[in-house]
């Protein structure tokens, strides 16, 4: 135990500098640090949001609306191909979460429940099975086939939409010319959004609030929303809901003629005859055909304008608009137009997305946190430090150098793993200050403890660090143990915590344990030319030569 | 220099307390207070924070010194956005501003509803107050939060006790969960008794403290282990008094080192670690306490087995007896 060969002993000498190094970058601005010779490392630690300032939103998606969707897509789908495959219907709903195709003719079952059930996709879901499908088609009594999406082809589908959607917000928040703003996936339906010194929220809570789907319909060329209110609503037709502004309640076709995500670009404008804010948009290639197309059939008639289910406006078609660019009006503000243009521009989002979790945090207070850490870090340490000098004399001045490497120790790997700091970090670094000194307390008392039973003072503390070693990894795994469970049950702030706390818990025994016995294999070996006195007191009262064993 | 090098060995050294004969004055002790936080639980429960509870807290601080807490209430009580709690916090002229969950309505969704009452609130507070800090947690959020931190205590304690049983015996890995549990339930009582605020830095707290104040019980019990190896007639009693004692300087002056700096944290930390560092504080304190006089009580409750292997591991053995074992160890390589 009392014992390093050459190569060790370099080698931990070498990991002291290495940590020293690596640590040192955090302790500079950024720009200083881009100043320095291209060997230094640069690799700093993140500050987190709370000692920077800035806000920190919890999105969740509206799952339901995901599966809405996917049912409205497969109920056109499942009409379309028994369209194709002339296969007459009586009638194709949704019912119960699952699309229900009612025949007309009972004996055609087996002929439609194969052409549906080509619409099923193997999931790729290798974790719950393989060949798992997402669809699961069925056939019951008297012509029904219900199609029911699965729960991983569902799940699926979320995946896939958090990615659509995290895409989406990151260019909303562009947008905004925020720097540095973080987006992260959170668990299978959640989205963080972490915007550095934003302060007011309100406007970033606008711009990823709104789903922005936008899309082009038919109007019913005969029958008015009054007319089929009271009569029925012709299939393939609904009523869309008219926004706040002026626009009426309009009977509109279900499928649109072009959608938002065949825009090409949308600005926000002026209308050259009122003046009023507008979008000016244009459309991509096959969407401006498409437009095109439907325009030159139906001059004279109008068609809507539909925004989140919502429709903004309702114009006539006057002549073919053939170039694939147009305008939306509709009582916009300067502000509104500038948004929904940014919201059109960055696509819209699959699903609607709710803020569950909101934190904000001011300038003013980070700095006060990071200056308040401090302060309690270098009170903590400094208190620590004179308590174990005190009881330990010089063997307490080497656990004391090792508990400052072992917080440069954190420092460094931090750096390293470009973890981010919080302010319960700090806490945490504080508090394995006080852990990491532990380890040297259960070593020094032992040694005591061999000095009493009648051992020479080199193999006390020989012994004192073998037999102490058993214990303290006991100790400090059972910590370890509960830190590994707060990082992996533990959200934003309490991961912070674990992150150092963990951390420095392996760092604290390899200080305590190598650097603090590295330095009393020095001491000794630099007293060995004079008779080797026992670094350790027995009471106050015998502090005299005559106390040694 | 001799002072400087050696240090001052304060604690007492070979003491023979009777710690287990009096076992029943600790034990009456512990389930005295153990029942008060039992009652305190169930009678007064805890004061939820944001994180467990839902709405939004919103940090203040004012421009020209000190809030008037009073007359802050006062304005926000008219808002009528129900129950807000004003309180003073810090030295610095800081209030923390509590708005409750809002009930959503027709129009207005959770997100919504609090926000346009976060809204009123800001509105307010008057040009001199400004806002330092907002947290709005939803109530899906909060549920969650709730449900993982409890999962979390009980996860970090069945990890100690699967590590425990697979360092020792099964009976000192229940009598360290009993000592742990202890711990907790008592802290957790002081924070209703205190009527502090309870949140997820607290969880985080507790947490920690689980995996720390089964430290200085592993310390005893590595001691006991060493002894039921060395004395293997010595009574049940004797043995575990012994033991306790021999270790007392060990276990209280960890406390003490983790205690000095979780102190700086407490007296010097923000209204945010403030909190945290209670708990850590109070836990060290009740966690050493429970280390020396309820977690071997327990073991005696439990009953040991007797017949250890022979101290053929580094660690067990009797200090200075297996000196001589070990240098001839060392001869032979």
């Amino acid at each position: 135990m009392l014992h390093f060969t050459r190569w060790k002993q370099i080698a931990i000498a070498l990991s002291v500098i290495a940590g020293i190094a690596l640590a040192l970058p955090s302790f500079f601005s950024k720009e200083t640090v881009a100043g320095w010779p291209w060997f230094f490392p640069r690799a700093q630690i993140n500050l987190g949001l709370d000692l920077r300032g800035g806000a920190s939103l919890l999105l969740a998606m509206e799952t339901s609306e995901v599966r809405k969707d996917w049912l409205d897509t497969l109920r056109d789908d499942a009409r379309r191909r028994l369209r194709e495959a002339k296969i007459p219907v009586a009638g194709v709903g949704i019912a119960n979460n699952a699309v229900q195709v009612r025949l007309t003719k009972p004996e055609d079952a087996d002929a439609a429940f194969k052409e549906l059930r080509g619409m099923a996709q193997p999931t790729g879901d290798l974790i719950r099975g393989l060949g798992g499908s997402d669809l699961d088609v069925r056939k019951a009594d008297g012509g029904l086939i219900v199609i029911t999406p699965t729960e991983a082809g569902l799940q699926h589908r979320i995946t896939d939409a958090i990615s659509a959607a995290i895409e989406t917000v990151r260019r909303r928040v562009d947008a905004m010319g925020t720097t540095e703003p973080q987006i992260l996936r959170q668990g299978s339906d959640r989205i963080l959004v972490q915007v550095p010194g934003l302060q007011d929220t309100s406007q970033l809570k606008d711009l990823i609030g709104k789903t922005a789907r936008l899309s082009f319909h038919e109007v019913h060329p005969t029958i008015s929303v009054e007319e089929a209110r009271k009569t029925r609503v012709p299939t393939g037709y609904r009523i869309y809901p008219g926004s706040d502004r002026e626009e009426g309640d309009q009977l509109l076709r279900e499928t649109p003629v072009v959608r938002g995500d065949e825009l090409k670009s949308a600005q926000p404008a002026f209308d050259q005859r009122t003046n009023e804010p507008i979008i000016s948009f244009t459309f991509n290639g096959s969407g401006a055909r498409k437009f095109g197309e439907f325009t030159k059939d139906h001059v004279g008639r109008p068609f809507a304008i539909v925004l989140d289910d919502k429709v903004i406006s309702a114009p006539v078609i006057r002549e073919p608009i053939l170039g694939g660019s147009g305008q939306i009006s509709g009582n916009f503000s300067v502000e509104s137009a500038n948004q929904l243009a940014i919201q059109l521009r960055s696509g819209a989002l699959p699903a609607k997305l709710t803020v569950i979790e909101e934190r904000v945090v001011g300038a003013s207070l980070g700095q006060d946190s990071i200056d308040a850490g401090k302060v309690s870090a270098l009170v903590g340490g400094l208190a620590v430090a004179a308590f174990m000098i005190f009881a330990y004399g010089l063997l307490g001045v080497f656990a004391v150098i090792g508990a400052a490497i072992h917080v440069i120790f954190v420092l460094a790997i931090m750096s390293v793993m470009g973890s981010t700091m919080t302010l319960p970090g700090i806490a945490g670094i504080v508090l394995t200050i006080g852990m990491a000194v532990d380890a040297n307390v259960l070593i020094n008392e032992r040694i005591r403890e061999e000095l009493r039973a009648g051992r020479s003072p080199i193999s006390a503390i020989e012994a004192g660090f073998t037999r102490a070693y058993a214990t303290i990894v006991d100790s400090q795994l059972t910590t370890f143990i509960a830190g590994l469970v707060m990082f992996w049950l533990g959200s934003g702030p309490i991961r912070g915590f674990a992150v150092t706390l963990t951390l420095g818990i392996m760092t604290t025994v390899y200080t305590a344990f190598t650097i603090a016995r590295l330095l009393v294999v020095w001491w000794l070996s630099a007293q060995r030319t004079r008779k080797v006195e026992a670094p350790l007191a027995f009471k106050p009262a015998l502090h005299t030569d005559s106390a040694r064993p | 220099m001799t002072f400087l090098f050696k240090g001052v060995d304060f604690f007492p050294h070979g003491t023979r307390w009777k710690i287990i004969e009096r076992r029943y004055i600790f034990i009456g002790l512990s389930w005295a207070l153990a029942m008060l936080s039992a009652v305190l639980l169930m009678t007064r429960g805890l004061n939820y924070g944001v994180d467990f509870k839902g709405g939004s807290l919103i940090e203040v601080q004012s421009k020209t010194g000190a809030v008037d807490i009073a007359d802050l209430r006062s304005r926000l009580d008219k808002l009528g956005i129900g129950e807000v709690q004003v309180q003073a916090a810090g030295t610095g002229g800081e209030a923390l501003i509590r708005v409750a969950q809002q009930t959503p309505t027709k129009e207005l969704n959770d997100e919504k509803v609090q926000a346009a009452a976060n809204d009123k609130v800001k509105g307010a507070l008057g040009e001199n107050i400004e806002v330092r800090r907002i947290e709005v947690v939803g109530p899906t959020v909060s549920n969650e939060l709730k449900r993982t931190g409890v999962i979390a205590v009980v996860a970090s304690m069945l990890g100690i006790l699967l590590y425990v049983w697979f360092r020792f015996e099964w009976q000192f890995a229940v009598a360290a969960i009993l000592a742990l549990s202890h711990d907790v339930f008592i802290t957790v009582g002081m924070f209703s008794l205190l009527w502090y605020e309870f949140d997820l830095s607290v969880v985080a707290a507790i947490l920690t403290l689980a995996g720390y104040s089964i430290n200085d019980t592993v310390v005893v019990f590595d001691r006991i282990r060493e002894n039921l190896r060395r004395y293997k007639r010595m009574p049940l009693i004797e043995l575990l008094n012994l033991s306790i004692n021999e270790t007392l300087s060990r276990t209280v002056l960890t406390s003490v080192t983790t205690a000095l700096a979780v102190l700086a944290l407490y007296i010097f930390g923000t209204a945010v670690i403030h909190g945290f560092s209670f708990a850590m504080l109070f836990g060290i304190v009740i966690g050493t306490y429970s280390s020396i006089f309820v977690a071997a009580p327990f073991l005696l409750l439990f009953g040991v087995k007797r017949e250890w292997t022979p101290a053929g591991s580094k660690q067990a053995a009797k200090p200075g007896d297996a000196g001589k074992a070990r240098r001839e160890n060392v001869a032979t390589k």
